[in-house]
């Protein structure tokens, strides 16, 4: 664990410590929307430079698949949000 | 890399005080997700990939969604209990203490005279036929001999979501089409 990863790491953790105490004060909705959105992009950061600072090589797929999660995950509360099902007047998805 | 680790577990103990905190159902399955990518990105960095995917596939994807739609069905409102609860906080305290002592009996984070680095005891191997009663196969005589109470437990834990998965969705015979629920 070489300097610059060190450095990169600690601020991609300090990040997701603000994202966090946001997602805890939020006042609104929105507010902790994007601080969930914020945690899951700085997680497959992190990964991606423990990928690279361990040589493994095999994480990045990891990477891969956490964005897929977020991103699905997000669509889900989003709708969910908005409509307050899943369905817009009651036509199942 | 020790760094990582505790920021990650210390955010993930905050996580978890907030999700048993808060109010807001709809927030606390937020927490959820929150919690699940963290746990899942510190089993990445204990090199466990395999949990790991399954965490965040499991954890911070489908059950999230699961969640939403309970709150769909239920309302996003608590019934607010603000009594505080002693007796659950003892016995959860109580337990996680048992927990922890029993890990201290574990052997150290990468021993080299760990039981699972040390070449398997040779009699195992020797005298399984002669145990088992001529069984022949040496896999078989562990999993289902040596083993054995330990895989009835599985399979019975496996039956048993089983039953109950299925009298969940099952229909009743003289219940009405159900509308689909909407709101």
């Amino acid at each position: 664990m070489t300097g610059i990863f060190l450095i990169t790491s600690i601020a991609i953790l300090i990040t997701m410590a603000l994202a966090l105490i946001r997602a805890m004060l939020g006042p609104t909705v929105f507010d902790r929307v994007l601080a969930l959105n914020m945690v899951g992009t700085k997680t497959v950061l992190l990964i991606a430079v423990v990928d690279v600072a361990t040589e493994r090589g095999d994480f990045l797929d990891l990477a891969l698949l956490y964005s897929l999660m977020n991103f699905i995950g997000m669509v889900a509360l989003l709708r969910f949000t908005e409509y307050g099902s899943f369905s817009r007047e009651g036509t199942e998805l | 890399m020790n760094l990582i680790v505790f920021t990650i577990l210390a955010m993930l103990a905050a996580t978890a005080v907030t999700v048993a905190r808060i109010r807001d159902l709809w927030a606390a399955i937020m927490f959820t997700g929150i919690y699940s990518f963290l746990s899942a990105s510190w089993m990445l960095i204990l090199d466990a990939p395999d949990v790991a995917f399954t965490e965040a596939a499991v954890g911070a994807g489908i059950s999230t969604v699961l969640m939403l739609s309970t709150l769909v069905l239920v309302g996003p409102s608590d019934a607010g209990r603000r009594k505080p609860a002693l007796v659950p906080l003892t016995v959860v305290t109580i337990t996680g203490c048992a927990l922890v002592y029993g890990t201290l009996d574990m052997p150290h984070f990468g021993d080299p005279n760990d039981p699972i680095h040390l070449h398997p005891r040779p009699s195992f191997v020797e005298k399984s036929q002669v145990d088992m009663h001529g069984l022949p196969n040496v896999i078989t005589s562990v999993l289902a001999s040596y083993r054995g109470y330990d895989t009835l437990g599985e399979t019975t834990v496996v039956l048993t979501a089983g039953i109950a998965v299925l009298l969940i969705l099952r229909k009743e015979k003289d219940e009405p089409e159900r509308e689909a629920v909407s709101q």
